[in-house]
């Protein structure tokens, strides 16, 4: 709680000295426009509702880019798991692709299906997926070989084995992928929005610029940095705090 | 013989990846309905040898009948309680103990089978706890429920009472002791604990380590309810100590040797 507090008192002191620095005319409002005025700008677009419009937008494409990511992502990454075939050609291809920024994917997505929602999503997907596959895939390398012995004195085998043993076990690590995932995913969905048509979040934020509303660009910029941090602090730290005391993961 | 183990041997890459005989020709009969023990110093492969029996390990040599069938993979005839408590965390008590049951029995046999043997094991109050919030010793007693719940034949058990206090485990043997009369399970027992042999098993298998082998093959002609036969238990005590004494100052003299 204590740190709660700590860090209200230091966003207010930030917003109150930038505030003071625009009322002061330290610097031009088109280069950093006043609190106020962002403020303004967030309750005219959230009033004629164009930025709800582009909320949905924008989460419409990461849940189906996200969800696509996590399902994919595990799958491959059960496959690498079993197989060592796979793991050894397949697996260092994700390494491979892991390591480029999905974003650089948009220009081919948009050749192959034109500028509009489907390449956005497929950067999305592209953005979520092998952080997905290789937590699933440690998740599953890294169950205690104690867990399958049990299971098997119990008459477990195969895919009642799998389903009822294996999986869970590596369930932490699934959190952690999906965290990572989400993070992923989120930041190649408002670069992709922002080399693509609206409605969105990065759209708006890429229009706003175009036009010179500064304080609209803040204001979009501000929502983004907040759903991030939320959805992963509020969401994320707390499934993967109780998960990891439940499955005696603490240190 | 209900169950026979034959000329086991098995060996264990080292560091170097050269082999090292953990089990060195290991044979035992053993009756159906007979509580044995294997009693030897840490490390000696006990624990080995369980795994071998319950199909979990391969050995390198020879083979192991249970009920006339060669063991060559693990089985609900052979219930296994570990050294560890091997509870599955993302499940709670009574779920733990059900798993096991659920291919064979409905969902309310498995929960009323289930509360049978936690109550047995005086955890009838913590269905619904988790793991991580159960003592070790409390752990260990959901493990052993587990295992008897699935009413296996064979009963093998890896040193099941080594984590709890005098008191708690002075009990479970007394309750080991009557499940065993009831129902006849054959049960393997490992343990280092000499007077815990005594107490409970037909016979003692006493092992030498580096490579383990059987030693001695003791049989308890000690009457039940052993508490009331002190005297003769101490003597056998005595007898296994001084015994074992010697092996220890062999190894120690050998390692010093060396
Ligand atoms: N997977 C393995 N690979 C290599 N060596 C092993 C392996 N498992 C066991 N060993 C070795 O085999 C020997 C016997 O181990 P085991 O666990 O059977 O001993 P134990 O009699 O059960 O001892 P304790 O009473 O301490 O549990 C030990 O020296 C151990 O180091
Ligand atoms: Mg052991």
């Amino acid at each position: 709680m204590k740190k709660f507090i700590r860090q209200v008192i230091f966003f207010i002191v930030v917003v109150f000295l930038w505030e003071l620095g625009s009322r002061l005319e330290l610097w031009m409002p088109i280069i950093l426009p006043s609190p106020s005025m962002v403020l303004e700008a967030l309750i005219q677009g959230f009033g004629d509702k164009t930025l709800i419009y582009d909320l949905v937008a924008s989460f419409k494409r990461l849940f189906i880019g996200l969800g696509i990511s996590l399902v994919l992502g595990s799958l491959i990454g059960i496959l690498l798991a079993k197989s060592k075939y796979a793991d050894d050609t397949i697996g260092s291809l994700i390494l491979a692709l892991q390591s480029v920024p999905s974003i650089v994917w948009l220009p081919l997505a948009i050749m192959w299906f034109g500028m509009n929602e489907v390449s956005v999503i497929f950067v999305v997907v592209l953005g979520g997926t092998f952080v997905m596959t290789l937590n699933m895939r440690m998740g599953i390398k890294n169950v205690s070989p104690l867990y399958i012995q049990a299971a098997q004195t119990m008459g477990s085998k195969g895919i009642d084995l799998f389903i009822r043993v294996v999986f869970p076990a590596s369930i932490p690590y699934v959190v952690t992928g999906a965290r990572l995932a989400w993070a992923f995913a989120w930041r190649a969905l408002m670069a992709g929005e922002l080399l693509s048509t609206g409605p969105g979040l990065g759209y708006t934020l890429q229009y706003a610029s175009d036009f010179g509303d500064m304080s609209l660009v803040i204001g979009v910029i501000v929502i983004i940095g907040v759903i991030g941090s939320v959805v992963d602090q509020f969401i994320f730290n707390r499934v993967e705090k109780s998960v990891t005391r439940r499955w005696g993961l603490e240190s | 013989m209900f169950i026979e183990i034959n000329h086991i041997n098995k060996q264990f890459l080292n560091k170097e990846n050269q082999p090292v005989d953990i089990l060195k020709d290991i044979n035992l009969l053993i009756d159906k309905g007979e509580f044995i023990s294997i009693l030897g110093p840490s490390g000696c492969g006990k624990s080995t040898l369980l795994n071998i029996v319950a199909g979990l390990t391969k050995a390198t040599e020879g083979e192991i009948y249970v009920n006339d069938t060669k063991v060559t993979k693990p089985g609900k005839d052979r219930g296994m309680v570990f050294q560890q408590a091997a509870l599955f965390p993302w499940l709670n008590v009574i779920e733990n103990v059900t798993f096991p049951l659920k291919k064979e029995m409905s969902k309310k046999e498995a929960i009323e089978t289930a509360k049978k043997y936690l109550q047995m094991v005086q955890l009838g109050k913590y269905t619904d706890h988790y793991p991580h919030e159960l003592s070790g010793g409390m752990q260990q007693r959901v493990a052993i429920a587990r295992a008897l719940a699935m009413n296996p034949e064979t009963l093998l058990m890896d040193e099941p009472f080594g984590a709890l206090d005098e008191q708690t485990r002075s009990r479970l043997h007394t309750q080991l002791e009557t499940i065993w009369t009831e129902t006849k399970k054959t049960i393997l027992f490992v343990t280092h604990s000499i007077s815990e042999s005594i107490k409970l098993s037909d016979r003692i298998i006493v092992m030498g380590t580096k490579p383990g082998i059987i030693l001695q093959d003791i049989k308890v002609d000690i009457p039940r309810p052993r508490e009331e036969h002190k005297q003769e238990m101490i003597e056998l005590e005595d007898y296994i100590m001084s015994f074992l004494k010697k092996e220890i100052d062999k190894v120690v003299s050998e390692e010093l040797a060396v």
